[in-house]
């Protein structure tokens, strides 16, 4: 009895402030499996995250029938999988292969933009925002007539662009740039609302009182370390 | 029979992978060769975004990005053979494998080609003893990461095996050694001989020579 237990239980290494343990967290919700959440310090990494991601060290690890899935990615995708109810990518492979390609231009076009607007100023952080603007101007009209990426329901894409509808106010209040202006990008900023207060997604969100002071103390130590590039 | 085309350049080995899977699912296709240090109209309307190559045509729909394209190929045709395995947990492993392939070890053979020493040889060797272990972990002593057959982590890797070699010689250094990785060694040779690779992977001379003249063109362009 134990021993089947043990094979069902499914355990989630993360912290309490990574948007990539967090989508592995909403996956979960909306395919309502059970999970033991263990909370990580990346100073001082336990020998279980050790042993069950040895290449990267990181967090998120899915751990399912004993065994470890690392990087955000591959864990959705074996959610889905492993999970077949309440599907997050849809039936058809050119849908399919649509939203992964969508999930890979967050990671190339978006996240990197944003990051520099967080970390850089003047000229380079200008140029930043417009990309960033660019790039979320082409999810806007992704989102024509859906509510959410995914269609009716939250999918993938949701998920995997989810963490940008609390992080970008959180940026915008920081650097005091603007990103998603509702004129300019009315169904973003809907988006961001309907997707906030879904039932998969509500009660999860990090502190904004502590994300905002980490933060703004990343933006610090990247500007002061740009002061020095000796010490480099 | 439904139209597919792809848009590729021949050095390029991220368009290998899709005529790979294409080879194997034995679709038959228009291969569209785009000029060196060009960019055709039909690129760059099937590939707004990115403006880059490979770009698969089905039906006259596009897609980017060579492992979507391959997965895409793995779900449209369902003939065998299925370039990912059954099981969730095997198909997340060549998934997490192809990851690191391409975040950590390609970056990682630019550099080196790039001119970079010292630690960056020892992550190459540390990188290589990894997906030696994964080899014989998914092979379970069959001939590719996929089994029998090539399946996804076969291709994501295998197609680097031109500028793997490029690289090798470049450092005078073999990083796919037998006495060192003997698995990844033996597999290496395999996929080469594959008939769904062989006719189209390019040599390895002219990789070197298309490497020679891109280094020429950069040296001079910085001037």
């Amino acid at each position: 009895m134990a021993e089947e237990e043990g094979e069902k239980e499914v355990t989630l290494l993360g912290t309490w402030s990574s948007p990539f343990v967090l989508r592995v967290k909403w996956a979960l919700r909306i395919k309502g499996v059970e999970y033991t959440y263990v909370e990580e310090d990346l100073r001082n990494k336990s020998p279980q995250l050790l042993q069950y991601n040895p290449v990267h060290k990181k967090v998120p690890v899915l751990v399912h029938r004993g065994r470890a899935i690392a990087e955000s990615s591959v864990i959705l995708h074996y959610i889905d999988e492993a999970w077949p109810h309440h599907p997050l990518l849809p039936h058809h492979p050119y849908e399919k292969a649509m939203a992964r390609f969508w999930c890979k231009f967050e990671d190339d076009k978006l996240s990197p933009p944003l990051w520099r607007v967080l970390t850089t100023q003047a000229e380079e952080q200008r140029e930043a925002q417009a990309s960033a603007i660019e790039s979320l101007g082409l999810l806007e009209n992704e989102l024509e007539g859906k509510k959410f990426f995914g269609g009716q329901t939250i999918g993938l894409v949701d998920v995997w662009f989810g963490a940008l509808a609390y992080i970008i106010p959180i940026y915008e209040e920081i650097t005091g740039l603007k990103l998603v202006e509702q004129r300019k990008l009315p169904r973003l900023c809907r988006w961001m609302e309907e997707f906030l207060s879904s039932p998969a997604v509500e009660g999860t969100l990090p502190p904004k009182d502590m994300l905002l002071p980490r933060y703004a103390a990343m933006r610090e130590a990247f500007l002061a370390k740009a002061k020095r590039p000796e010490q480099q | 029979m439904a139209e597919v085309k792809l848009l590729g350049k021949w050095p390029c080995p991220y368009v290998l992978r899709a005529r790979v899977a294409l080879q194997l699912k034995k679709v038959e296709y228009e291969y569209l060769e785009e000029e060196l240090g060009g960019k055709s109209e039909l690129l760059l309307k099937s590939n707004p975004v990115h403006k880059k190559i490979p770009v698969l045509i089905h039906r006259g729909r596009p897609l980017c990005e060579s492992l979507i394209i391959v997965q895409y190929i793995d779900e449209a045709w369902l003939a065998a053979p299925s370039l990912l395995p059954a099981s969730a947990h095997d198909r997340a492993f060549h998934r997490f494998w192809a990851a690191y392939f391409d975040d950590k070890l390609s970056p990682l053979l630019t550099r080196l080609r790039n001119g970079e020493r010292g630690r960056a040889n020892e992550e190459a060797a540390e990188g290589v003893k990894l997906l030696e272990e994964a080899f014989v972990r998914l092979s379970e002593g069959k001939g590719f990461f996929g089994g029998d057959e090539i399946g996804y982590l076969d291709i994501t890797i295998g197609c680097h095996l031109g500028w793997i070699r490029v690289t090798e010689r470049l450092m005078g250094f073999k990083l796919i050694e037998e006495a060192k990785v003997p698995g990844l060694a033996g597999w290496a040779e395999r996929f080469c001989a594959h008939e769904a690779v062989q006719g189209i992977m390019p040599e390895t001379e002219k990789l070197m020579e298309i490497f020679q003249l891109a280094q020429i063109h950069m040296k001079r362009s910085k001037r």
